[in-house]
């Protein structure tokens, strides 16, 4: 199961990316599975994900919660909340 | 409706001529936002960005009644004096309009996925989300539940 993963503003800064291609591990179906997964990376993704509420998340363009599930192919977003207007 | 997601700067009264022409529009409702103070660079969720304003304008209309909207905000480097973003609602009546307006902007600036970034003398820093947005759009939600 492929997915790519996309993120944005002071998150894709202090990861040093925007985009990555991934294969989900096996046991990792949903979104909080996936948050988990990116955060044991530890250093910089471990900061990144340390505090919840500071973490928004979209699929496929959508805003979703932690225990939506993730399917191949999907475009998963991490980002922090939005400052625009 | 019209949603434009651009780099360019925009023409709020020719936006605004374009939703009068209809005989049955008796109000248009407008609101520029403008950059304040310090020079700024917007990032945004192309494609996102458009479906989520999309949502909002189209919730606009089922709570007033709303004959047509355009939504313009930009991104990239803006600088102070700068128009950010354009919100204007044509209706038969200025209650409808006003309403609906200040309705979109209020969403525009919890849900619609951009960023800011402020170029300050000392640095750059990316602006916080502020607890009184969440507010000012919290409270139509609270509104409709009286309403119902």
């Amino acid at each position: 199961m492929k997915i790519r993963i996309l993120f944005f503003a002071s998150l894709r800064e202090s990861l040093g990316t925007g985009a990555e291609e991934l294969e989900l591990p096996a046991g990792v179906s949903t979104v909080a599975g996936l948050r988990a997964h990116l955060k044991a990376r530890g250093g910089a993704y471990e900061k990144a994900f340390a505090d919840r509420s500071l973490v928004r998340i979209a699929v496929n363009q959508e805003m979703v919660s932690l225990a939506n599930p993730i399917k191949h192919g999907d475009e998963v977003a991490f980002f922090p909340p939005v400052t625009g207007g | 409706m019209k949603i434009s997601v651009q780099r360019e700067d925009f023409d709020a009264g020719a936006e605004m001529r374009a939703l009068s022409r209809d005989s049955s529009v008796g109000a248009v409702a407008s609101f520029v936002g403008v950059v304040r103070e310090v020079p700024m660079s917007l990032e945004h969720y192309a494609g996102m960005t458009e479906r989520e304003i999309a949502k909002i304008v189209e919730e606009a209309g089922s709570r007033w009644s709303v004959m047509d909207a355009t939504v313009i905000h930009r991104y990239g480097d803006l600088r102070p004096t700068d128009q950010i973003v354009l919100v204007v609602v044509a209706s038969a009546h200025r209650g409808d309009a006003f309403a609906a307006c200040e309705f979109i902007m209020d969403y525009l600036k919890t849900r619609a996925p951009f960023w800011k970034k402020e170029h300050r003398p000392e640095g750059a820093r990316w602006v916080e989300a502020r607890a009184s947005d969440d507010e000012a759009a919290e409270r139509w939600e609270s509104a409709a539940k009286k309403a119902v």
